[in-house]
């Protein structure tokens, strides 16, 4: 697939990856007590900064757009991601995210909102892959150029109706699929290897009859590498190596972090470790 | 459009499943290109394997993944596709509930699931193959509209109005080849309505699927004993007809559900959800599935077991009528 890589392109998605950093905590902050999915969401920053930043053709002034590329948000608790996201490409106001847990917000509760640039409902794991290979198929029924992006954790490839999924994308050759799997290693419980492992993931995809592809999902230079890799005549599948909970020091890598509260003095942590550049 | 004796005829030999894929899916297909039907690896047991030859654009058998199934036909519904996805009626409304809850239920998407083999036909195969819990399971999903068939004709006008339908719906397809005849030529299919095959004073009989024809029966033999007895079809089963329900439970002393479903949560249910919203109404008797499993067998062999053959029915309406018995 063709990607700008350039140098200018990397530092606008660089930055564009910091400014929603800075959304995500003001969005965890205004969540107050109630907490938000820090982990998942920061785990899969960078991944979303270069999809709507500069890999999915998506438009707000045409949100239902036939020919659009979709996105299906399988991982749902990323919000602390997508929604910023939205606020980048246009989809969203920024001054509408610190609502977003408040009863009655339209972003409440992982709304399928097609108008909004909310493609699909997740919550539940390991079911988009089947419905963005729908999606898929229909684009190659009708001869469309879309393409339809599936973005999963790792943890949810442990549900078996993920692997019925892959199975039938490569059956059906469907190239205009591609599954973006945020492989933070983390799920509720512990370490994805120790609560179930997916071992040797690349092989078991490979086997599966997909174009595999590992990449560094915090590196906006290697996920452009990664995307412009995508081959024609089977479906792709990216595999990012992340970190769950990325730039927030004392959330990076632990579990207990996927859903919590943060503090003022937290928030100003992260804050400060990204204005010094040390997350990016 | 009209349909002949013979045809009736030949679509009860045939069965509701046959009759649905084999008969009204090619018509449907030939009018309407964007209509697609899945399947999980029973075309052949569905009559789908000349459709599958017909209309090879519009035919997809994903293999036996039945969550998988639901998933792409909700996709191929969000872009504008009007699905019909089958299988057994125990594995669409079972092993795949999730996604029908969660993409069509919920996404509102103009996917048809078409359960087959409903109730206990599938004898021999067991539990895993009968399916008495699907009417409550897709009752309880916001947006899913219920029907379920009598008879071979009924589920060939049922096919033909579900394609017209925008939304999600669950059609219940029930006994195999050789299904009894409910219904002549002159019968007009009017969806959501309570269809009266008699209308009598004393019992009102109302059944869903195969239950209707028992119904009949039950009906004959009670006359007999001058009983005078209304047969009712409640063939859509959600939304509820409650203007005719109203009608029925003013004018009978007695309503009987019958249906091959557990008496928990399936068209008693419904029936009994809507009469307890009422004052002064008969009492109701619900003959189906006694919340329990039973060994496999015959259909007729599990029926008489259950107690829902029209003589078991009959005996103990009659019973109930003397006041000897109080259920």
């Amino acid at each position: 697939m063709r990607v700008n890589d350039s140098p200018e392109t990397i530092a606008r998605l660089r930055a564009m990856a910091i400014r929603m950093r800075k959304m995500a905590l003001d969005m965890a902050l205004s969540a107050g007590s109630k907490g938000s999915h820090i982990g998942g969401g920061f785990s899969c920053m960078e991944i979303m900064a270069v999809l709507y930043g500069e890999v999915l053709k998506v438009e707000p002034q045409n949100p239902l757009d036939p020919e659009r590329d979709r996105l299906l948000v399988s991982k749902n608790h990323c919000t602390l991601a997508h929604f910023p996201a939205l606020v980048e490409k246009g989809f969203l106001l920024e001054r509408e995210l610190p609502g977003y847990t408040e009863d009655g917000s339209r972003l409440i509760g992982y709304p399928c909102d097609p108008e909004i640039g909310l493609e699909y409902s997740g919550g539940s794991l390991g079911m988009a892959l089947s419905v963005g290979a729908g999606q898929a198929l229909a684009g190659k029924k009708r001869h469309k150029d879309y393409k339809v992006y599936v973005l999963m954790g790792d943890g949810e490839l442990n549900e078996g109706s993920v692997w019925e999924s892959f199975m039938a994308a490569s059956h059906y050759s469907l190239d205009n699929l591609v599954a973006v799997i945020d492989r933070n290693r983390l799920c509720y419980d512990g370490t994805t290897e120790d609560i179930m492992s997916l071992g040797r993931l690349s092989d078991k995809l490979a086997a599966f009859g997909w174009n595999t592809i590992v990449c560094d999902g915090h590196s906006i230079a290697d996920l452009l590498r990664a995307f412009a890799e995508i081959q024609t005549g089977l479906p792709n599948v990216l595999i990012c190596e992340t970190v769950k909970g990325k730039g927030l020091p004392f959330a990076e890598n632990r579990p207990e972090w996927h859903q919590k509260a943060i503090t003022r003095e937290q928030y100003d942590a992260a804050m400060t470790e990204l204005m010094e550049g040390r997350v990016l | 459009m009209s349909v002949t004796k013979g045809q009736i005829r030949s679509w009860s030999r045939m069965g509701q499943r046959a009759t649905f894929f084999g008969v009204a899916m090619p018509e449907l297909a030939k009018e309407d290109e964007s209509l697609m039907v899945l399947t999980a690896d029973l075309a052949q047991l569905s009559n789908l394997s000349r459709f599958a030859e017909q209309f090879p654009e519009q035919f997809l058998n994903v293999g036996i993944a039945e969550q998988d199934m639901v998933g792409i036909a909700s996709g191929l519904a969000m872009e504008g596709y009007h699905v019909f996805a089958t299988t057994y009626a125990s594995f669409l409304a079972v092993r795949d509930l999730e996604q029908v809850r969660q993409h069509v239920a919920h996404l509102n998407l103009n996917v048809k699931l078409v359960g087959t083999a409903a109730g206990v036909v599938a004898a021999r195969s067991g539990i895993a193959h009968w399916a008495s819990e699907d009417i409550a399971f897709m009752r309880a999903l916001p947006n899913m509209t219920v029907m379920s068939a009598a008879d071979g004709l009924q589920a060939y006008y049922m096919a033909l109005y579900s394609a017209r339908y925008d939304g999600p719906m669950y059609i219940r397809l029930s006994g195999g080849p050789g299904c009894p005849i409910v219904y002549d030529e002159s019968y007009v299919f009017e969806p959501g309505r309570i269809s009266f095959l008699q209308r009598g004073s004393d019992v009102a009989l109302i059944g869903t699927g195969l239950m209707v024809h028992e119904a009949m029966e039950t009906a004959k033999l009670l006359e007999q004993s001058g009983i005078s007895c209304t047969v009712a079809d409640m063939h859509t089963i959600k939304p509820v007809d409650q203007h005719s329900l109203w009608e029925i439970f003013n004018g009978h002393r007695l309503i009987v559900t019958m249906e091959e479903h557990n008496v928990v949560g399936g068209m008693g249910s419904a029936v009994a959800e809507y009469k307890a919203t009422l004052a002064n109404t008969p009492p109701q008797m619900l003959i189906g599935f006694p919340d329990a499993f039973s060994d496999a067998g015959a259909p007729r062999y599990i029926w008489e077991h259950f107690g829902i053959t029209a003589p078991q029915v009959a005996e103990k309406i009659v019973k109930r009528l003397r006041g000897s018995e109080h259920d």
